[in-house]
């Protein structure tokens, strides 16, 4: 089961980029800030119009499917996460079965798993805006786990988050890779990266300067090339802090 | 059945006989009746009524959709320009001198309506973005009023002018069977058009994005809306003229009584709308006044306290 991209382009944005995408790993999107993260991430979840390239699903081509499938099969959490209205929780969550029609006792079945996978079973009724920063980035990605998809992209999904539940999230997204989901997220925090993801993608201007696991693709060389900032690990595997 | 949808049928059941003995002469049930008491229920009022619940069943959910649509809860079917594109074909039709035949006005009211809404579709349809449609919809909307007001400025006679004047004051007073019989299929035809788009609604609090990543076409959803807005709106200013702020209010009141997802908010409003109208319309009909309140200024005149209450409350709520 993967994601394949063959050499997306789309106007100065992306630049030629192919990657594949796997199940059962955390995938960490870094770079600058327009280096292209959030189109490539956008353009792996088939809602962007690519100007060359194409994207394929399992092998299929990701822009030829129905967009209900494409929508069953790969979660997309976007960067905003901003409600139009005041939903409860469950309502919200309920939001991610859209793209199925299954029934109202499968959906309600799926919103109580997806609830209970981001402990909020006794916030359910609880009106979105009454939450905390923490809880209310749980019941967004609890909507995205209600579609139960196979993959999940995720838009910088610790911003505005404090370092524990920024923790307590990547702790969640670990969890998810390790139940068979492909996760891709795009993070900002380069020691969250290397501390987190499974395997790092670092964009520069729209191309990939580095691609596998962390302490490769993040190596003080990359950093210095791509962020302009000499920098050095310290620390043990699964603990390293960067040092500037 | 909901509960809010259950209580507004309820209303509307109690309000429709009371509206019908309503007006400058009162039908009292237990007294005699006046001789034409037959004529006057099923000729003058029941059509009335019954164009009432149609065009406010149509305003009302155009508005919840207008509302979900643009994730707004200001929005206004107004904003698309639909409404002041069916006036300036109503217009036309005065200036013309052909109004006082049969059909002709609703007639060229709805071409101006689906001129509005091929123009809204010629300019915002490529993108399928809210927001370009919103723009398209204001200078629609700016460009009929101006082109409405230059018709008006050269009226024939200052006896079209006046009835122009009149007539886009929006009422329901002399409506018969001829109305209802064109307003009320294309209304309900819009109605089930946006009652379609619920889901992409719903998916559309989201935002764009992921709404699009749910599966949902922003281009199906935007000739949903066009088509849903276009019918319901045209269909009621061809019918009774600029009615105003009813879609505005009545999702905003009963927005709390529901799940808050549009596509919940879409029947109660209806619903709602219909039973505004209708007794706002009853009320015009019986006010002590020299002559009848045209209904379109009724509206409006309740409707500008309410605005203003919400921005106040809206304020509040930010500071």
């Amino acid at each position: 089961m993967t994601i394949t991209a063959d050499c997306l382009t789309l106007g100065g944005r992306l630049d030629g980029i192919s990657l594949t995408l796997r199940q059962n790993e955390v995938t960490a999107i870094c770079g600058p800030n327009g280096a292209g993260k959030s189109s490539l991430l956008a353009a792996l979840a088939g809602i962007l119009p690519l100007g060359g390239g194409e994207v394929r699903l399992d092998g299929d081509l990701l822009a030829a499917l129905d967009p209900k499938d494409r929508a069953r099969r790969i979660g997309f959490l976007p960067q905003q996460g901003d409600l139009a209205w005041d939903l409860t929780v469950e309502v919200l969550a309920g939001l991610g079965r859209l793209p199925w029609t299954l029934g109202p006792k499968e959906d309600a079945r799926a919103v109580d798993r997806a609830l209970a996978d981001m402990q909020l079973e006794s916030l359910r009724d609880r009106a979105v805006s009454q939450l905390s920063g923490g809880e209310r980035a749980r019941a967004l990605l609890a909507r995205v786990l209600a579609g139960e998809p196979t993959w999940l992209l995720a838009d910088e999904p610790l911003a505005n988050l404090d370092l524990a539940h920024q923790l307590a999230l990547l702790a969640h997204f670990a969890k998810l890779a390790g139940q068979g989901l492909g996760v891709a997220l795009v993070l900002h925090d380069l020691a969250q990266a290397m501390n987190h993801a499974g395997r790092v993608v670092v964009l520069q201007q729209g191309r990939v300067v580095a691609d596998g696991p962390p302490e490769q693709a993040l190596s003080a060389e990359v950093i210095a090339k791509v962020w302009g900032v000499n920098a050095r690990w310290l620390g043990d595997a699964g603990a390293r802090a960067l040092v500037v | 059945m909901t509960r809010p949808n259950l209580i507004l049928l309820i209303g509307i059941a109690l309000a429709v006989p009371l509206s019908l003995l309503a007006g400058r002469v009162w039908l009292d049930p237990f007294a005699e009746l006046p001789h034409n008491a037959l004529i006057i229920l099923t000729e003058l009022r029941l059509p009335r009524a019954v164009l009432a619940l149609v065009l406010g069943a149509g305003l009302g959910a155009a508005g919840a959709a207008m509302q979900g649509y643009l994730r707004n809860p200001l929005a206004d079917p107004g904003l698309f320009g639909i409404a002041p594109g069916a006036a300036l074909g109503a217009v036309l039709s005065f200036w013309t001198g052909l109004a006082g035949t049969p059909w002709i006005l609703p007639l060229f009211a709805l071409i101006g309506a689906g001129g509005a809404m091929a123009l809204l579709g010629l300019i915002a349809g490529r993108t399928g973005s809210a927001l370009l449609f919103t723009l398209a919809g204001m200078i629609i909307a700016s460009l009929a009023g101006a082109l409405m007001s230059l018709a008006i400025s050269l009226s024939p006679t200052p006896f079209a002018m006046s009835e122009i004047v009149t007539w886009l004051m929006g009422a329901l007073a002399d409506r018969s069977w001829h109305e209802v019989w064109f307003a009320a299929p294309l209304t309900l035809a819009g109605i089930a058009l946006l009652m379609r788009a619920g889901k992409a609604l719903d998916a559309l609090t989201l935002g764009e994005t992921a709404a699009r990543s749910l599966g949902v076409d922003p281009k199906r959803l935007q000739w949903l809306m066009i088509g849903g807005v276009g019918l319901t709106v045209g269909a009621g200013v061809a019918a009774a003229g600029i009615i105003g702020f009813v879609g505005l209010i009545v999702p905003h009141l009963l927005r709390r009584h529901t799940d808050r997802r549009p596509s919940q908010l879409i029947v109660p409003s209806a619903l709602a709308g219909a039973l505004l109208l209708l007794i706002a319309d009853s009320l015009c009909r019986v006010l002590p006044l020299q002559s009848e309140l045209r209904l379109g200024i009724a509206l409006s005149l309740l409707g500008a306290p309410f605005f203003l209450g919400l921005l106040l409350r809206m304020r509040r709520g930010l500071a």
